[in-house]
């Protein structure tokens, strides 16, 4: 159960952090409210998200995130990426809307634990 | 082992810098991952209160064998009543700021339950000052 297994499992497309898609996944937080994130989400949750902002990398890093899940067809700023290759941030898109994406998520995450 | 940022208020793309820097420190202390990461959220979401609401202020990080020790000094317009701002949920953010996820009203309470001690002071038109303690 890390990135790599999610991401080929949903389809997501890899935008940053490559080399560390080897990361376990311990569940997700689905929020666009970043100080939420930063009082709720737990180290090694993935972080589903609208926002595609700069500011996103310094809180999955802060929080040691194990990747971002940008949702629908958000354009992420190569300025974004750039930082999140910088601070070994993984952002993903789904090119889904957020309900699906956390939906599809949560059946991904039951299935792994249970299977 | 004493060390000062300046943060910049209105200046999103390089906030979370100075939190970033501390955190990479820590680290390279081995200091405990948990204790880590609480102090992270103490620092950033003081930091992002600069940026936010402030003009500019200056981050002093004291690290200390017992604790860290941080003092968040802001030139701004101040926190007219200090008991509201510390309720989830209250914020005088502006739209633009909201937009970008921020002003959620849970920057303060985030800071008091991941900090050990925890001073607020403020004069309207003036400044803030936050004095944070996360003991080791």
């Amino acid at each position: 159960m890390n990135v790599k297994s999610m991401k080929e499992a949903l389809g997501y497309e890899c935008l940053s952090g490559e080399s560390w898609l080897d990361r376990p996944v311990e569940g997700a937080y689905q929020s666009d409210l970043l100080s939420d994130v930063m009082g709720k989400a737990q180290a090694g949750m993935v972080w589903i998200t609208s926002q595609v902002h700069k500011n996103i990398v310094a809180v999955a890093s802060l929080k040691e995130l194990s990747a971002i899940v940008a949702v629908n067809e958000r354009k992420v700023d190569p300025e974004v990426i750039e930082a999140a290759n910088e601070e070994e941030v993984v952002i993903l898109a789904s090119g889904k809307p957020a309900f699906e994406t956390g939906g599809e998520l949560y059946c991904w995450l039951s299935e792994a634990k249970n299977g | 082992m004493r060390i000062e940022y300046h943060i910049e208020g209105g200046d999103f793309s390089a906030a979370g810098g100075a939190s970033s820097a501390v955190r990479k420190t820590l680290k390279q202390f081995n200091i405990a991952p948990l204790l880590v990461r609480r102090i992270a959220v103490v620092l950033y979401e003081a930091e992002m209160n600069v940026v936010a609401h402030a003009y500019h202020g200056t981050m002093t990080v004291d690290i200390r064998p017992t604790g860290i020790y941080v003092v968040i000094e802001d030139s701004g317009p101040g926190i007219e009543d200090i008991d509201k701002a510390m309720q989830e949920g209250f914020s005088t953010a502006t739209d633009e700021v909201r937009q970008m996820g921020f002003g959620a009203g849970m920057g303060l309470p985030n800071i008091r339950k991941n900090c050990d001690e925890m001073t607020l002071t403020s004069t309207p038109g003036v400044g803030t000052r936050l004095e944070i303690q996360v003991n080791f």
